[in-house]
Order: structure tokens, then C-alpha cells, then sequence
């Protein structure tokens, strides 16, 4: 019997072709839209914890309340004893204490005079130890548009855009004008190493990159840091793992009463960064639903037409002796047929177009530009396939297809026997 | 009655709902018809012939009255039990041929015997007989839209004869076909009847198809008006 329904489905492409063609486009854009998705907001998380988050962080309390002002004054003090700390009693986590800062950059002529100036968003790193993985992190080396990265005390790197603003090239001295954390004024001559481009508005506005001795150094900050970041080796963000570290560590080190004393936060924790955690962990299931609600419906229309098309051929089964839930089992069988082939067309072809936007992604710098948002956004959209997205797309495939299947087949069954009879007439 | 009967139907009525009205299809027929009969309704469209039949091939009940197939009384009998009759004992001829047009002559025929569970050689053998009857085993291999009008209805009677059904229901089976080919199909049925002794009951107003009954029961306004027997 299961020979006989196959080479029907098989010969009438009404039944078979066109059925595969609507699960395939479905499971099509299901599996596209998952990995498209998936890699957006990844990548804006991670985007995000790796210039500015981190998955872990850890500041004063007092900082931690003023964050978006970058209260220097109210850094860590000792933050390199810390450091050690934290890599006793956290080894898993890698940890980076970092120092942000604004300040204005000038550029002297050859007689000393400003030539150019420019306000900069500063971020003072670990560039020169040996076992930094700040490199690595912020992608710098690829980063790189001109020059080189900086190998010794006294060198920065400034973002591409604002060294041709300020007609700035490698080799060139640059001075930096800001506050010390104490209020005084500080000023720092940098050699501009080399120039980077992230892809990001927001980084490439106007950008100065140091080693953290350096900003130390010219913040008048010694062993201080703004902020400690901690970053998952896995290279990806966990909540419940983060929830974990955050109540060892407050409850280890944090004194509620002291706001000078260190606390740690989430990524989840840090502004506009909830909703986006919740979306990117939902965002397979909600894109998966929404397709089989809308796959279910258009094949529920599409097994109602077939159906009206096959009560012919169901009159004479039923005329000839099988009983009506036998032709209906059939229909679901046939139904998972076409599901199980137009999810495996869907999936492939999926699968190409978010492995073509893995690998060229998409330049949206245009839509991006100016954008100032907590959360960054990456000027080029990368698709990110995962395992789910080889699975994924069975769901709305099969399910819908049989559950469009069932629906337009109760149709069929409630009416009577004679009723198909009769129609099978005319 | 020469034949045991193997339907009997008494005092049956049928009635359609019309809106708030009902119409009444058929009024208090009582027949029987006994094995091996080759019998029609005859009547104009509109007399109850198809729906007589219908009820007699437990694809429909009757509204009041007693039918009964095989012993099997229709009115009380479950969709399952009515599939099982219809899957065991009878067999379906129609007008328009009704086969499954992207499966082969092979395939349409093999059909009822794949609900029987019959094992696959059993179903060749058995295939292969009924085309034989037809005159069809050249054909195993063509699909329906490759036949002409007469060879279909001959496929249809091979579909409808190859699981030797007791009684054989043919709704205006000519209806389609050319004098002809009309005369063929007849004498294909009026073989198989002789040969297997199966009982074959028509609905029709076609002359070519009367004039081959030996039973004829003409209905007029869902009543009987004659029931005429000619010797064989």
C-alpha cells in the first residue's frame, strides 16, 4: 500500500511538486531567517562584550551607578591586586582590566602649534603583556588599515576615520588632553602606530586605543582601572553561567555598605542588553513558530484545494472499500512524505544563502551610520549557522505540512459517504 | 425467484432535507433480488435509480425500512462494517469510469486487492485474470489517459471483478460510450454473470443496457411502477 501511495505522490506532481515547492520555500526562509538572525544578534552581543560589556564586569559600586559618565575618580584602585585575585579564585573566566576615557586629541604642526583637533572616545587595554588576549579579542590585527600595532609604551592606534579627519598617519605624534582621576588636567603625547576600522559607527567615530600602563600613566591612575571585564573562554555569552559568577563573586568580595568596594554585573545586567539576551535565546523558537503558523495556514488552503481535487479519487477508495481513516492515515503519511522532502530542499537551499551571508555578509553601513546605541551594531550583517539550523526547519516542514494536511482533511471526513459519492458523479 | 436472495429490501424509504422540507427519493419499496441475477433500474432521471442504488451499496441508509445486503441489514451497520461489505463482496462500475489516472491499467485493477491484503503474487495472478476477462492484458502498462472511452470502462469492470464480488453496482455504465463499445462492455458483463455467477444490478435509462437485462424494475417518481423477469 505504501508502494502504491508513493509512486501516486511520486507521478502527480499536483500532489507531490508543487506541496514540496511551498514546504521548501518555508523551511527555505525558516532556516535562513534562524541562522540570519542567530548571527545578528550575536554578533551585537558579542560586538558589544567584547568593545564595551565584557560578559562579566566588575566596577566600584560607585562607578557601577555612574557608568555612563566614566567616573574615573571612582576606579578601582587596586585593581592589579585584584587581578590576581581573580585569576585564583576564577581561572576559567579571562579576566581584562580596562580604563575608558574622553579626552581631545590634538595635532601639532611642525612649529608645535594645533594643527587639528578632535574630540576621542579613549580605551586603555592590555596591548603589551605577553599573554594578553585583548589582540585577539578586539580583532585588532585584522582591524589594522594602516601602520602597525602598538609594540611599546607610548603608542596608540586611532581609528581610520578619525585619523583622516585629523590628516593623521602613522608615525605622526598626537597629544592627548583630558582629566586626570584625581581632576587635574592631563595631557600625553602618543605616536600613532597604526590606524584600525572596526565596521562599527560607534568605534569608528573617533577612537584612540592605548596600552592600560600608558592611560595609567597619563590619567595619573597607577594600578587603577576603570573596569575589570571577564570573558567566557567558549567565546560566547551563558546567562545562567553569569548568574553564577555574579552571586559567588558579590557575595565574596562585595560590601553592600562601601561604595567603593567591587561589584560585579551581567552582560544581561548592563543597559539595553536584557531584551537582546531574551531575543537572541528566543529568537529560533519565535522565528520557528511564526513560519508554521504561516506554513500551516498556506498548506491548510493547499491540502483543501488538493482535497477538492482528489475527491474524485477518495470517492472511489471509498466506493471500492477503504475506510475513511485509512484515506485519512494515507494522506497524513503522504503528507509527512512531502514534509520530510521539502524540508530537506528547504534546509539545503537555506542553508546556502546563510552559509553566502556567513561568508560575504551583508555591508548595512549606510542604515548604521551615526548610530550612537549601547548596544553596537555591526556595520556588516554575518549569518551564523548552527547545528540548529540543520534541524530546524523540520519543525515547520513536517509539522505544518501535517497539520495543514489534518485540518483540510477533517473536511473530507465529516462529509458522508453518499455525499462523495455523489460528487464523484459530477 | 429461481435464486436465493441475496438482497432484500422491504418497505424502504429515503428522504433528502430540503431547507426546512424534505424530499422523498423513494417510497415504500420492497424487492429482492437473488444471486446470479444480471437486473436494472430503470427510470428517468429524478425516479430514485442511483439512490436505490447507493443504499444498496451501503454507501447511503435508508430513512425507513429494511435493506438487506448479504444479511447485512445497511441501516445498522457502522462506517467500518459498511467499508468492510463494500472492501469483501461488492464491486463499483460508474458512468464516468472513475479510475486513478496516474496509476497503470496494472495498478487500477490491483487496487481492491491491496485493502484485501492479498501477497503480491496472489494479486498478479489475480490482476492478470480480470484483464483477461476484459481482454485488457496488453495494456497492463498504459495509463488511463492513454485508453479510449470503451477500454477505461473495461479496466473499471476488471477493478470491479477481480476480487469475484457478489454483487456488482453499475450506475449508468454506457453513458459514455458508443453504441459499440456499449454492446462490448454488456457482453464482457453478461459473460462475467454466466461465467462467475455474480449478481449485477444497473441503474440506467439506456436502451443498449436494457435490452441485455433479464430483471428489469422500472421506477417512476421514487415508487415502483413494473418489475418485469424474461427468462435467460
Amino acid at each position: 500500500m505504501i508502494g502504491f501511495l508513493f509512486k501516486g505522490l511520486i507521478r502527480d506532481k499536483s500532489r507531490s511538486r508543487l506541496p514540496i515547492i511551498v514546504v521548501a520555500i518555508g523551511v527555505m526562509l525558516s532556516v535562513f531567517m534562524h541562522a540570519y538572525i542567530t548571527g545578528l544578534m550575536v554578533d551585537m552581543i558579542e560586538l558589544t562584550a567584547r568593545f564595551s560589556s565584557g560578559h562579566l564586569k566588575i566596577m566600584t559600586r560607585a562607578y557601577a551607578d555612574n557608568a555612563d559618565q566614566i567616573p574615573n575618580d571612582l576606579a578601582i584602585l587596586d585593581a592589579d591586586g585584584l587581578m590576581q585575585r581573580l585569576k585564583k579564585d576564577f581561572p576559567e573566566i579571562d579576566w581584562a582590566a580596562r580604563i575608558r576615557f574622553g579626552g581631545l586629541v590634538d595635532v601639532p604642526d611642525s612649529a608645535g602649534e594645533t594643527r587639528a583637533q578632535g574630540p576621542a572616545m579613549g580605551l586603555g587595554l592590555d596591548l603589551l603583556s605577553k599573554d594578553t588576549h585583548e589582540t585577539d579579542r578586539l580583532n585588532l590585527r585584522k582591524s589594522l588599515v594602516r601602520g602597525r600595532l602598538p609594540g611599546s609604551r607610548g603608542e596608540a592606534l586611532l581609528s581610520e576615520n578619525f585619523s583622516r579627519k585629523l590628516k593623521v598617519n602613522p608615525g605622526d605624534q598626537v597629544t592627548l588632553i583630558g582629566s586626570t582621576m584625581n581632576g587635574g588636567m592631563a595631557i600625553y603625547n602618543f605616536t600613532v602606530s597604526g590606524t584600525v576600522r572596526f565596521g562599527t559607527t560607534a568605534l569608528d567615530r573617533g577612537t584612540l586605543i592605548a596600552d592600560i600602563g600608558d592611560v595609567q600613566h597619563a590619567l595619573d591612575m597607577p594600578a587603577a582601572a576603570g573596569e575589570i571585564d571577564g570573558y567566557f573562554t567558549e567565546g560566547f555569552y551563558d546567562d545562567d553561567e553569569a548568574t553564577a559568577y555574579l552571586g559567588r563573586f558579590n557575595d565574596r568580595y562585595s560590601a553592600g555598605g562601601d561604595e567603593f568596594s567591587p561589584v560585579m554585573l551581567r552582560l544581561s545586567d548592563q543597559e539595553g542588553m536584557k531584551m537582546y539576551i531574551f531575543l537572541a535565546e528566543r529568537m529560533g523558537g519565535i522565528v520557528t513558530l511564526v513560519f508554521m503558523i504561516a506554513m500551516s495556514l498556506v498548506l491548510w488552503n493547499a491540502g483543501l484545494l488538493g482535497g477538492l481535487r482528489r475527491y474524485g479519487e477518495i470517492g472511489v477508495r471509498l466506493a471500492i472499500g477503504e475506510e475513511k481513516g485509512h484515506i485519512y492515515r494515507t494522506m497524513i503519511y503522504e503528507s509527512v512524505m512531502i514534509g520530510m522532502a521539502g524540508t530537506v530542499v528547504g534546509t539545503i537551499i537555506g542553508l546556502s544563502f546563510a552559509w553566502l551571508l556567513q561568508t560575504y555578509g551583508l555591508d548595512i553601513g549606510a542604515f548604521t551610520k551615526g548610530s550612537s546605541a549601547a548596544v553596537m551594531m555591526p556595520d556588516v550583517i554575518r549569518a551564523r549557522i548552527t547545528l540548529a539550523d540543520y534541524y530546524i526547519g523540520f519543525i515547520p516542514g513536517v509539522i505544518s505540512t501535517v497539520i495543514g494536511t489534518a485540518l483540510s482533511g477533517i473536511g473530507i471526513y465529516r462529509r458522508n459517504t453518499a455525499q462523495l459519492f455523489k460528487e464523484l458523479e459530477t | 425467484m429461481e435464486h436465493p436472495p441475496i438482497i432484500q429490501i422491504e418497505h424502504l424509504t429515503k428522504s433528502f432535507p430540503m431547507g426546512k422540507a424534505s424530499f422523498t427519493a423513494l417510497t415504500g419499496i420492497s424487492l429482492n433480488f437473488g444471486k446470479g441475477e444480471f437486473a436494472g433500474f430503470i427510470g428517468p432521471s429524478g425516479s430514485g435509480k442511483t439512490t436505490l442504488l447507493n443504499i444498496i451499496g451501503s454507501l447511503d441508509v435508508p430513512t425507513s425500512g429494511e435493506v438487506l445486503v448479504l444479511g447485512n441489514s445497511i441501516g445498522g451497520l457502522t462506517a467500518r462494517q459498511a467499508a468492510r461489505l463494500r472492501k469483501e463482496n461488492l464491486g463499483f462500475i460508474f458512468q464516468s469510469y472513475n479510475l486513478l489516472a496516474v496509476h497503470t491499467v496494472f495498478e487500477n485493477v490491483e487496487f481492491p486487492l491491496l485493502l484485501l491484503n492479498y501477497a503480491a503474487s496472489e494479486r498478479r495472478r489475480m490482476v492478470m485474470d480480470a484483464l483477461e476477462w476484459v481482454g485488457l492484458t496488453d495494456k497492463i502498462k498504459s495509463k488511463p489517459p492513454q485508453l479510449s472511452g470503451g477500454e477505461c470502462q473495461r479496466v473499471a469492470i476488471a477493478r470491479a471483478m477481480v476480487k469475484k464480488p457478489s454483487l456488482v453496482l453499475a450506475d449508468e455504465p454506457t453513458a459514455n460510450l458508443d453504441a459499440a463499445n456499449s454492446h462490448n462492455i454488456l457482453q464482457t458483463m453478461v459473460k462475467l454473470n454466466r461465467e462467475l455467477n455474480t449478481t449485477f444490478l444497473f441503474a440506467t435509462h439506456d436502451d443498449k443496457v436494457i435490452g441485455y437485462l433479464r430483471r428489469k424494475v422500472y421506477l417512476l417518481d421514487g415508487k415502483i411502477d413494473k418489475d418485469e423477469v424474461f427468462p435467460n
